[in-house]
């Protein structure tokens, strides 16, 4: 599971991807899972460093975070050759 | 280290340039509390769905529609619709601030005197009134609106039988330029259905015809629909004075002026687009003085204006059950309460406010209800912060039929509370439980035992 390369975030929760021109607005703990996502890191290292820092708990989170992960994959931020696999 | 505070991951996508059919709008901005008390104090204390409602509203709302009235016209009464909320708490905070009664049948008649309304400030309106029903009211000496002709030939019959005089008016329908034309209450003006029927009760003298009355629609966004309809009742009651040398006694309006609601596909929202009391006032008010009543002679002018006074006095509270996606990948979120106690969901894209602080993220959504119906769609589209399981919210203006026309179906019915001037919540209406509703049933003694 990798956000595409080319896919530019700002500070301020805004989401570009050059390829079509399609913006998003995403809220900070969206912001903070793209950018662990761009950087490689694995659903269960998000899921341990927002459980850690965050007041939620990992079913609650584990919840959320497939789903905010179809929601990329519906809007086309997710390479597609790799095909899902946690 | 301190934890930061939970939302769930949001991502919105931006159309820039495009009007995005869920508009622009700003209702996400949390409602925490209603006058005072906590949305979750009061979850807590009477369970959700709950019902609440605003003396204070409503107080506020009457005074300002009084003076709209008032500083226009000389005599003006109004009269509490009793279908629009008949709560007994809601209709005596109306009572108390001087409104009048009116019912559409023989139980919100019972309801109205039980208030301690004295029957003849009872305006009984409505197709169906049963003979016991009239007899009552003709010995109460309430006004009766005749709906049409047999009704009128039974009055008589009663009035004769009784030895009293009743006091009636008719129930004129008329085209206003507004459509649908409502014609299946009372009698025409434009056929002369309408001076028919006047001219028949006045040819007895067993009946005294003391009013003319017509409700020309619910909803109403054309104030100037309002100065057709008070032309022509006033034109009757001239031809009345002309004809007959006597002096109606007063002109009786009916309801319908838009509450502050959005209409469903409506551009516009309901606060912007609604006319306000002033401007159905003005056209009500100018069409009667300008008929032609000599000064001393204008008849009293009554309202029975429901959902405009009461709508936005009332709020339902209640809770987030569910969250899912739907397969286009839309955001579906699961209220505990549905179109079963939300009747008005199918007319009104009611606003809906979170009760909890929330940041500015939000998400657009579908607000479904509890039933397994797929009727069950409170808000088609809604823009709301990141709800989760158990987050509250407070949708607004459901005060108008919501409490009277709700369905005991699947569910129980929710309390109904209502804050008092000083900030102070009352019980009105408890919850239904099964007890109270297995109260109304039998069943039959062969079928009362069973093995499976
Ligand atoms: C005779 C009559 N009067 C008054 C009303 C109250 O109407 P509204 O709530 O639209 O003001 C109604 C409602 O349909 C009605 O039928």
């Amino acid at each position: 599971m990798n956000i595409k390369k080319n896919i530019a975030l700002s500070d301020t929760g805004f989401v570009f991807n050059p390829s079509n021109g399609d913006s998003f607005s995403t809220n900070p703990i969206g912001m903070e899972i793209i950018k662990m996502l761009k950087e490689g890191k694995s659903t269960d290292e998000i899921k341990s460093h927002v459980v850690k820092n965050y007041m939620t708990d990992d079913t609650t989170f584990e919840r959320d975070l497939y789903d905010f992960v179809n929601m990329l994959t519906k809007m086309n931020l997710v390479e597609t050759d790799e095909k899902k696999k946690d | 280290m301190k934890k930061l505070q939970y939302e769930r991951p949001v991502i919105q996508r931006l159309n820039t340039g495009v009007m995005n059919k869920f508009g622009t709008r700003t209702e996400y901005a949390p409602v925490t509390h209603i006058e005072g008390n906590a949305v979750k104090d009061l979850i807590k204390e009477y369970g959700s769905p709950l019902f609440v409602i605003s003396q204070r509203v409503i107080e506020q709302t009457l005074k300002d529609a009084n003076r709209a009235f008032k500083t226009r016209y000389p005599k003006v009464q109004f009269a509490w619709s009793y279908k629009t909320n008949y709560m007994n708490a809601v209709c005596n905070v109306f009572h108390k601030n001087g409104s009048w009664g009116e019912v559409v049948s023989g139980f919100e008649y019972q309801k109205a005197l039980r208030n301690g309304v004295p029957g003849n400030k009872i305006i009984f309106n409505g197709p169906d009134k049963a003979e016991n029903e009239l007899r009552l009211a003709i010995k109460n000496n309430s006004m009766i609106h005749i709906d049409h002709l047999d009704e009128l030939y039974l009055i008589k019959e009663l009035a004769t039988e009784m030895n009293l005089r009743p006091k009636v008016a008719i129930r004129v329908n008329m085209d206003t330029g507004i459509y649908p034309m409502w014609d299946r209450f009372g009698f025409n003006y434009e056929n002369g259905q309408a001076w028919d029927a006047i001219n028949k009760i006045m040819l007895t003298d067993k009946i005294d015809l003391v009013g003319l009355h017509c409700h020309i629609g619910t909803f109403m966004l054309a104030p100037s629909a309002y100065a057709v309809a008070a032309a022509k009742l006033s034109d009757l009651a001239l031809g009345i004075k002309k004809k007959f040398k006597k002096n109606i006694q007063y002109i009786d309006m009916g309801g319908g002026f838009a509450s502050k609601n959005t209409l469903k596909g409506s551009y516009l929202q309901g606060p912007d687009s609604s006319p306000s009391f002033d401007q159905f006032a003005e056209a009500i008010t100018t069409a009667i003085l300008n008929a032609g009543f000599v000064e001393n002679e204008l008849p009293l002018l009554i309202l029975e204006t429901g959902r405009a006074l009461i709508d936005e006095a009332g709020y339902l509270l209640g809770t987030v059950i569910s969250n899912k996606r739907l397969s286009d990948g839309r955001r579906a979120t699961i209220m505990d309460f549905g179109v079963n106690i939300m009747f008005t969901s199918f007319w009104y894209d009611h606003k809906i406010s979170p009760a909890q602080e929330f940041s500015q993220y939000t998400e657009d959504a579908v607000l479904y209800g509890p039933l397994c119906m797929n009727i069950d769609v409170i808000r088609e589209n809604v823009t709301l912060p990141p709800l989760k399981r158990n987050d509250n919210v407070v949708v607004h203006t459901v005060g108008a039929y919501n409490m009277t026309q709700w369905m005991q179906f699947i569910a129980l019915r929710p309390a109904i509370v209502m804050i008092d001037l000083d900030e102070k919540p009352h019980l009105i209406r408890k919850r239904e439980t099964l007890a109270s509703i297995d109260s109304e049933e039998l069943v039959p003694k062969h079928l009362k035992e069973f093995k499976l």
